[in-house]
């Protein structure tokens, strides 16, 4: 039996940056939402809430482009180029992101310049991963397995709208995680944010779907074909399912609950861009099968990923554990 | 006025690279010596091993940080601005990088958030545990990068076929021909690079007179370990030059300038190489020396540059000084550990102050040393990105105009003066602390 390798690998990749998006994208949010916050005491225990994780929540980016790289290295040979500012940019404001969890804590006078590079980090991070998203669900100039286009390419009313979606949904996903991390008046604080933000989300939702529709008759084709519409169909009532449970742990004070209805939105949202991009690996361009690389090297890197990731897996909900329950003031620089 | 995008690439990749190496020369270090003191914290439970932990466990998350945020841009410098080598290369390099990834990146973050923030919340063993775990990962990816990076120069185990490289042989692959030289190298290099660092910082104590025997302790401690490394390192350097002049010749022609093949060549001790008049200017050199050296035989042959055209030639002047440097800190550093050995047999080892002064001063040595010799390796490979294989022009991605690299390498610039700047800052203002 032959093994796909490509297909094996293209799930694997998808889910490393899925998880990129839920885990940086919880922290990410955080630093969103950072000057919004009631008070200085605030924001202390919102850093706090990530400082532990952070560092190891970004490795997943990490993993996604060097995953890329090594299994399909030919769409990542067009990818980035085609992105070549955005993700340039994106760096240099996770660099400043970065170095602010600790520079802040050491900082006597230059503190609030930190407490800047964490929230503006976070924020051209978030949109620049979102003007990425757009670019590539759009497509990309290609000439032989080379990207043809010119520098701004990737700008355009589309990804401006799935930017401004990203940052709103990394803010919900910062805005759950810190009810379950939180208490008082923090906590408050963003329950009275998290619905507005839920319903901002569903509409951004509902305007790129509507959107992307229109890009290529490819991916109106496969949402409308007889009979997969009746399984793709269900995603509107579970949208609607999640928005309903939202709202009534908000009513009821469910801490834990928001944080989980904004992965169930954001696994709805992946899903469908799944279905409309499929087999694609840069979009109407190059498949999976055609991008992907030798499979002596898929195979190699198999083996290993198959003991490895999994020994991952299990000591990141270790680390989470350990560090579980409300924020206390143990959690802070020393 | 015209800018070449591949050429601004290439001062771009060596800017984010050479500042990215500063961190992993010292944090790899500095990640044994905190696993060290904390198991001895466990074991002993003397309470200036826990004192001594944190102390450095502070500067070491500082300088973890920085090396992490600059180590995510490596990761899509390949992609954004080598996308063709990329295409060409993956098969190869791609799983060593992913492996480096899984197995060592995520080691690394996660423990240490475990490690930095849990002691409260954890046994005692665990914390030990974590930064054990932080100090592999650390030489983990040590082991994968460097395997790349030495595929790129001695490339082994693989074939060409369809216009790209597909590996025949993962062993011979990754455990290319310089490999374990070039790791043993940098391993070495990066715990020297360390322990140059602990030495001022502790020099620096005694002469303020503070901290007096912490100080002391670690002082003597990091000096011994110094004595063995440093002599350790050289013999590692010679060893990994004979390997290079088996496998790079034309490396080894350009650090040693030297342009005509000959027999019993002498060694240049300095000299302006000229690359258009394929000569050198103000030679000072000592005969026989370099044959010795190279060969270990007063006749040995060594290969000049003249025996590549023109074209296959690194730029000389570059690879012939930075390699002069780098011996030059070697040099250096042998000297202050012979000295501190003098000083220990008269036991005046800590009331010196001219040592202690010059412990201060030789803090970044090994910082120097660790960038002189990658430029040493780096731009003795040229033109090469993967050696007799893949040229460095035809590497570049295509579709990414002069403007936006000369956008991004400004903006590298000004971040990385800020930072490192604000870094360094903290650092000092650690240090001034001390232990407590």
């Amino acid at each position: 039996m032959m093994i796909d390798l490509p297909l094996i690998w293209a799930v694997i990749i998808a889910v490393a940056v899925f998880m990129y998006v839920l885990l940086d994208g919880f922290d990410l949010g955080v630093g969103i939402l950072f000057p919004l916050a009631p008070d200085d005491e605030s924001r202390d225990r919102m850093m706090a809430s990530v400082i532990p994780v952070w560092d190891a929540n970004e490795t997943w980016l990490v993993l996604g482009g060097g995953g890329l790289l090594a299994t399909f290295p030919h769409a990542y040979a067009i990818v980035l180029p085609a992105v070549y500012l955005p993700v340039s940019v994106m760096l240099i404001a996770l660099i400043f992101r970065g170095v602010a969890f600790e520079f802040r804590a050491k900082a006597n006078t230059s503190r609030k310049w930190w407490d800047r590079a964490f929230f503006f980090g976070s924020l051209i991070a978030a949109l620049c991963q979102g003007f990425v998203l757009g670019a590539f669900v759009q497509g990309f100039k290609v000439v032989g397995r080379d990207f043809a286009g010119g520098p701004f390419d990737w700008l355009t009313p589309f990804s401006i709208l799935t930017a401004v979606s990203v940052v709103a949904g990394y803010a919900l996903l910062g805005s759950g995680w810190l009810i379950q991390k939180t208490t008082d008046a923090l906590r408050d604080w963003c329950y009275k944010i998290v619905r507005g933000l839920f319903v901002i989300v569903l509409i951004c939702i509902v305007a790129v779907s509507l959107w992307t529709l229109q890009l290529n008759p490819i991916i109106t084709e496969r949402w409308f074909r007889w009979p997969d519409i009746l399984y793709q169909s269900l995603v509107p009532v579970l949208t609607g399912a999640l928005l309903l449970t939202l709202l009534w742990a908000v009513t009821k004070r469910r801490d834990r609950v928001p944080f989980f209805c904004s992965i169930g939105l954001f696994t709805l949202c992946y899903l469908g861009l799944g279905i409309s991009l499929w087999p694609y690996a840069v979009p109407f361009e190059m498949t999976i099968h055609e991008a992907a690389a030798a499979p002596a090297s898929l195979s190699f890197m198999l083996v290993g990923t198959l003991i490895v990731l999994p020994l991952i897996l299990i000591y990141t909900v270790f680390s989470y554990w350990i560090f579980r329950g409300k924020i206390t003031g143990d959690i802070q620089y020393h | 006025m015209e800018f070449d995008p591949t050429l601004l690439s290439r001062i771009q990749f060596a800017f984010v690279i050479t500042f990215h190496i500063l961190f992993p020369s010292f944090t790899i270090g500095l990640a044994s010596f905190i696993a060290m003191l904390e198991a001895l914290w466990l074991f002993k439970k003397q309470q200036y091993y826990l004192y001594l932990s944190k102390f450095w466990t502070r500067i070491f998350a500082i300088s973890f940080g920085m090396g992490v945020v600059s180590g995510v841009v490596m990761s899509y410098q390949f992609g954004t601005n080598w996308a063709r080598f990329s295409a060409y290369s993956a098969n190869v390099v791609g799983p060593l990088l992913a492996y480096e990834v899984q197995t060592a990146f995520f080691l690394e973050a996660t423990f240490l958030g475990i490690m930095l923030f849990a002691r409260n919340r954890v046994p005692k063993p665990l914390l030990a545990f974590s930064a054990f775990m932080v100090a592999i990962g650390t030489l983990i990816s040590a082991f994968w990068i460097l395997s790349a990076n030495s595929w790129m120069q001695t490339p082994d185990g693989y074939e060409l076929r369809d216009g790209l490289v597909q590996v025949t042989d993962w062993w011979r692959a990754i455990f290319n021909p310089s490999f374990p030289y070039r790791f043993a190298h940098m391993v070495v290099a990066c715990f020297v690079t360390t322990g140059f660092v602990v030495v001022a910082v502790n020099a620096w104590f005694l002469l303020r007179g503070t901290h007096k025997t912490l100080a002391r302790y670690t002082l003597s401690m990091t000096l011994w370990l110094l004595t063995l490394l440093v002599p350790l390192q050289i013999f590692l350097g010679d060893q990994h030059g004979l390997n290079t002049l088996e496998y790079q010749p034309s490396k080894v022609a350009a650090m040693e300038g030297h342009w005509e093949t000959e027999k019993g060549a002498p060694i240049l001790l300095f000299a302006l190489p000229d690359q258009e008049k394929e000569t050198n200017h103000f030679e000072i050199a000592i005969p026989k020396l370099g044959s010795l050296i190279l060969t270990h035989s007063l006749d040995g042959t060594v290969p000049g540059l003249k025996d590549w055209p023109p074209q296959d030639r690194p730029h000389v002047a570059t690879v012939f000084w930075s390699f002069r440097v780098m011996v030059g800190c070697g040099v250096l550093m042998l000297g202050i550990v012979l000295w501190s050995v003098l000083l220990r047999t008269r036991k005046r080892l800590f009331d010196n102050p001219l040592f202690l002064k010059t412990c201060v001063l030789a803090g970044p040595i090994g910082f120097i040393a660790v960038v002189a010799g990658w430029f040493t390796t780096e731009t003795g490979r040229q033109p090469w990105l993967i050696f007799n294989v893949m040229r460095t022009f035809d590497g570049a991605s295509p579709g990414v105009p002069a403007g936006s690299v000369l956008l991004s390498l400004a903006l590298y610039a000004a971040t990385y003066a800020i930072i490192f700047g604000a870094g360094v800052y903290f650092i000092l203002q650690t240090v001034r602390q001390g232990p407590r």
